[in-house]
């Protein structure tokens, strides 16, 4: 039986009055590619921040390979590689320069770095471009970067927050192939965040969806839509957190959200 | 040590390949130096005041720097507003060391920043006093830099977007420069313009270079030090303090 390397147990946030995330559980086995799926304002933001150790949870348990995200962070950070939702690579420097960096920032030993950098730069078919400056990198070019970069300390899970947005078909594809194969050769662990449910049902082998800050259902696709007695994960999907369009609502809990955030320290 | 030395790297390689950021700093001090050096200098002249070039390049110099130092918090802002900050912020470095290697960037920039502007002066006729007083001098400038571009820095760590960094531009690093001793001797001003700047850190900063550069002090060597090494203790105080609160 596989481990669990994803640990959430009773996790609560809050900002201020309104509850982002609302007591959810959930466990992510090591070398599973898992989706984590939800309308807008569902609370899967708030949850990949507290997995990444970007916001401290109100109350209840996160580990990550072993370690509380809380109280081990250090070791917690050192397990997982993120791609975020919006870019985050220094522009005005090379690719190479970005991937440098990012060595240096997880003390990758300096003896690894060169071979590292190019096999992994040669995997997402950019080492003819490294020493381009990323500001002249295409989206997709640059989605290929930063999950080269995501990989370059070798962490056991990756996460993936919408990893897809706004990348043409052939790019999404391509993407998907690379991390199904870091999957299966590498044993990484993935759990990532989509507003697509196609690439939820073509790639994950097992999906949570939180909506209002719970989690409503987890299972594989078979799982959801015999349980919701749909066809498809779409179906699913939308008898599970209905078909009522979230943006009003999400918009003003982004406001009262950014709000709460401004009065509230992290860490 | 080596996170802090790849982020102060990181901050000299974009400096480097940004020339219009090289040109934009310099060419404020210059205008000022040109316009004001030659300018006001004959009248100042007159008045029996002497060389007002003299007078007025340690005041440029810490306006250039004050610039630089401030405008440089900007990167920390893009940074924040464009996801870098993020893969820096989870990873396993701690806050206070990406803020101190990125602000030792932004201070070594400074620094270059204030030196080229000295050496201009010297082209338009500056002299120091004493040049081997040019090397404390130097040592001053590196750390009222460290002090400005951590205030830059926390400053960047409380504003969100542009527009506010703008308005913080006009609110205080104008006030800072004008209500300094940067423009005019301390001595003649009126009383309450005097109490001000005597407030404001910058005169000192002002004060200890003109010591140094070319032997005028309103308040004092010893006295500026004590400021200088107060400010700086305040403003990396300040910048670890709103940086370690940033949320992304």
């Amino acid at each position: 039986m596989a481990k669990t390397v994803i640990a959430a147990k009773d996790v609560v946030k809050r900002f201020g009055e309104i509850t982002a995330v609302d007591n959810i559980s959930f466990e992510v086995k090591e070398g599973e590619i898992f989706a984590f799926l939800g309308p807008n304002g569902a609370g899967k933001s708030t949850t990949i921040k507290m997995l990444t150790t970007m916001l401290r949870p109100t109350s209840g348990e996160l580990r990550l390979a072993g370690h509380d995200v809380t109280r081990e962070r250090d070791s917690a950070r050192k397990a997982f590689g993120i791609v975020f939702q919006d870019p985050s690579l220094d522009e005005e420097l090379s690719a190479y320069e970005n991937m440098e960096l990012h060595a240096a920032l997880y003390s990758i030993p300096s003896g690894e770095r060169e071979k590292r950098v190019q096999d992994l730069l040669e995997l997402v078919e950019l080492w003819q471009r490294k020493d381009s400056m990323v500001k002249t990198f295409s989206g997709g070019m640059r989605r290929r970067l930063e999950i080269a970069r995501g990989l370059l300390h070798e962490p056991r899970i990756l996460f993936l927050d919408e990893p897809t947005l706004g990348l043409d078909t052939q790019t999404r594809n391509l993407m998907w192939a690379y991390v199904k194969r870091l999957s299966d050769e590498k044993g990484m662990t993935i759990f990532f965040t989509t507003h697509y449910l196609d690439e939820a049902e073509d790639v994950a082998e097992r999906i949570a969806i939180i909506d209002n800050g719970q989690i409503v259902a987890t299972g594989t696709t078979p799982e959801l839509t015999k349980q919701t007695s749909t066809k498809t994960l779409e179906e699913a999907y939308l008898k599970l957190t209905g078909e009522s369009i979230r943006d009003e609502a999400g918009n003003n809990d982004g406001l009262n959200f950014k709000m709460a955030l401004r009065n509230n320290r992290l860490r | 040590m080596e996170i802090m030395y790849v982020l102060w790297l990181r901050q000299v390689r974009r400096y480097f390949r940004s020339g219009s950021r090289i040109l934009g700093t310099i060419g404020q001090p210059l205008l000022l130096l040109l316009a004001l050096g030659y300018g006001i200098g004959a009248i100042y002249k007159k008045a029996g005041a002497g060389n007002y070039l003299q007078f007025l390049v340690p005041g440029i110099i810490t306006q250039t720097v004050l610039l630089s130092g401030i405008f440089w918090g900007l990167i920390i802002l893009m940074d924040k507003r464009f996801g870098f900050l993020s893969e820096l912020l989870v990873s396993p470095v701690s806050r206070t060391k990406i803020l101190l290697g990125s602000a030792m960037g932004g201070a070594t920039i400074s620094v270059m920043q204030g030196v080229l502007v000295l050496l201009v002066s010297m082209l338009l006729g500056f002299r120091p006093y004493n040049w081997l007083l040019v090397i404390p001098a130097f040592g001053i400038l590196i750390v009222v830099c460290v002090a400005l571009a951590c205030f830059g820095a926390g400053i960047a760590s409380i504003v969100d977007d542009f527009q506010g960094f703008q308005g913080i531009n006009n609110l205080l690093i104008l006030p800072l420069f004008f209500l300094s001793s940067a423009l005019y001797p301390l001595d003649s001003v009126p009383q309450a313009l005097r109490i001000i700047s005597s407030y404001n850190p910058v005169s000192y900063m002002v004060d200890a270079l003109r010591y140094l550069l070319v032997n005028q002090t309103h308040f004092g060597l010893r006295k500026d030090l004590v400021v200088i090494t107060l400010t700086t203790v305040a403003a990396i105080s300040f910048a670890v303090n709103r940086f370690n609160r940033i949320q992304m």
